[in-house]
């Protein structure tokens, strides 16, 4: 053991933070080794949480080991070791499972301590399809979508239960029952823990696209409290997506989400004004734009196309920020070929969401009385009621051909239905420049 | 999230012995290490320097500044090159820093890279900075 070079004696405080930063990078590769070898999802994930704590206590009164990584993975094991030697008094097969974890199975690289590249303790050759495989389990069809993320962010992304708990302002208890839930729920259905079969592969990572999709628009529009952003779970988003991105490098629409959520983030500078209020597309100083986040963003869908299979709903709506990001302001903007991706993005991915983004595009290339009639369409078809969204482009579509008396019932409306107070001011202040 | 630099330091004898590794093991060494940052999302720059017998210093101790060629003799610290890294705190940077592949002798400085965000954004020579980021994509 060593005492920690920066922080002085270790102490709680020390210790937590050791732990967050080994965690959040090798949560995944912790937890896919040992549910490799325990072939048990559930232990594993449990037996690393109690590595976890236990090194909370041990490291902050004994300072980091030295070997952080295998410190937590010989811990995690030893009590996966307790646990089938508890089972096997009622089931044989546990006591093999025992002996063979204690044989040093699971390590497989920790023998020569001058070789740095050899420190790690996992097969370098299987690790990689026991992460991706981590990221499938956890995005499992048989989860609720609230689940799915939870587990996501706390065993592939390493964050604390606190820390998803602040993320989605909800209370600590929650999420740590939602990934107790979830975990039995893996169980009781008996979902190995491998790679999908090649005909669902396609399909099942379109469900982990998804899930990292939801984290991530859960940080650049809160959906509810008195935050616009959460950078940093957004940024989570982005970390995973490019973990993805290297771990299935050959599948277009893991770097059509990469593309679209950089480009994305590439506006959040701009995105709040000095008091966390939002600031429209269209007041946006662009100057504030990240640029190395623009070029992540073109890189990432520049390999999406280069597969050649065409663009996914993830690369289109990548092209559609790209048009955005390249844009000097919303006037010089490419709003035809915005129109044109939407109506593509209509067909590939059908939802009301993208039909009302479709008429703003329409609304912009072609004039507000062009897109009136699709936004009332909707309007009629019922398929987005409840949402802020319809309205408020309603009310806007209303302002720009002068029937401002509709417009303001439109935009209280929208207020009314808005849950984030941020964007709620927003819609209230324009409804009051209408009077 | 913050940048990081984790800037490589070595000494005459450490920089001898890394000259001394045969140059396809470094490449291995190296390359595995820059793969980890890659898969795992955080690497932003990263850059080496060459041989520092083919540097010069600039020296300010006397009036007018003096120009030596390397090798530096008496130098005790030898920059080796940099990666800018993008994470969660300053342990975590740390964390990425004691897995380098150092050569015995060397360190390796950890230093957050403030952002342009921070300085006074009224300034005129921030703006102009600002804009040279904003052209060349260095934001």
């Amino acid at each position: 053991m060593t005492p920690e070079a920066a922080g002085g004696p270790p102490s709680a405080e020390s210790a937590r933070r050791a732990v967050e930063a080994v965690w959040r990078i090798e949560s995944a590769r912790i937890v896919g080794a040992l549910a490799r070898y325990t072939g048990d999802f559930e232990l594993a994930e449990d037996v690393a949480q109690e590595a976890v704590t236990e090194a909370l206590v041990t490291w902050s009164r004994d300072g980091t080991p030295t070997h952080p990584v295998s410190w937590l993975l010989a811990t995690a094991r030893r009590r996966a070791i307790d646990s089938f030697r508890r089972r096997s008094a009622l089931d044989a097969r546990y006591a093999v499972l025992a002996s063979r974890l204690t044989e040093g199975d699971l390590s497989s690289g920790v023998t020569d301590p001058t070789d740095r590249s050899e420190d790690l303790p996992w097969d370098p050759d299987r690790i990689d399809d026991d992460v991706l495989a981590l990221m499938f389990i956890s995005c499992h069809p048989v989860l609720s979508p609230e689940a799915r993320v939870a587990l996501t962010l706390r065993v592939v992304g390493g964050l604390s239960s606190e820390e998803i708990a602040r993320a989605f302002l909800v209370p600590t208890p929650t999420i740590q029952a939602r990934i107790t839930r979830a975990k039995k729920t893996i169980a009781a259905v008996g979902v190995p823990f491998e790679l999908p079969p090649a005909q669902q592969r396609h399909k099942r990572l379109g469900g982990v696209l998804s899930v990292l999709y939801v984290i991530f628009t859960e940080g650049s529009t809160a959906t509810a409290g008195d935050r616009l952003l959460r950078p940093d779970l957004a940024y989570e988003a982005i970390r995973l997506a490019r973990m993805l991105a290297a771990l299935q490098p050959d599948d277009p629409e893991v770097h059509g989400l990469l593309a679209l959520l950089e480009l994305t983030a590439a506006r959040f500078p701009a995105r709040t004004g000095p008091d966390g209020e939002a600031v429209l597309l269209e007041d946006q100083d662009r100057r504030l734009w990240d640029r190395s986040a623009i070029r992540r963003g073109v890189a990432a869908l520049g390999r999406s196309s280069a597969l050649g299979r065409g663009l996914g709903p993830y690369g289109l709506q990548a092209s559609i920020a790209l048009c955005h990001a390249s844009a000097s302001s919303v006037r010089e903007t490419d709003w035809e070929r915005i129109v044109l991706l939407y109506e593509a993005l209509c067909r590939l991915a059908p939802s009301p969401i993208v039909e009302l983004n479709r008429a703003v595009a329409i609304a912009m290339a072609e004039g507000p009385q062009q897109a009136l009639p699709l936004v009332d369409e909707l309007t009629a078809s019922g398929r987005l009621s409840g949402s802020h969204l319809l309205p408020s482009v309603r009310g806007e579509l209303l302002i720009q051909l002068g029937r401002t008396a509709e417009a303001r019932t439109e935009l209280e409306l929208a207020a009314r239905l808005c849950r984030n107070t941020r964007e709620r001011s927003v819609l209230l202040r324009k409804a009051v420049a209408l009077e | 999230m913050a940048k990081y630099m984790l800037i490589m330091r070595g000494t005459d004898e450490s920089v001898a012995k890394m000259m001394a590794t045969p140059f396809e093991e470094m490449l291995e060494t190296v390359g595995r290490f820059n793969e980890e940052l890659i898969r795992a999302g955080v690497l932003v720059a990263a850059e080496g320097l060459d041989d520092p017998a083919q540097g010069v210093v600039v020296d300010f101790s006397g009036e007018t500044p003096v120009v030596t060629d390397g090798p530096y003799g008496e130098t005790k610290e030898l920059f080796g090159g940099f990666y800018v890294i993008d994470v969660a705190s300053k342990e975590e940077a740390v964390e990425w820093a004691k897995r380098l592949p150092a050569v015995a002798g060397s360190k390796c400085e950890v230093r957050r890279v403030p952002g342009i965000e921070e300085f006074p954004q009224d300034n005129e020579w921030i703006i102009k900075e600002r804009a040279w980021r904003e052209r060349t994509g260095q934001l």
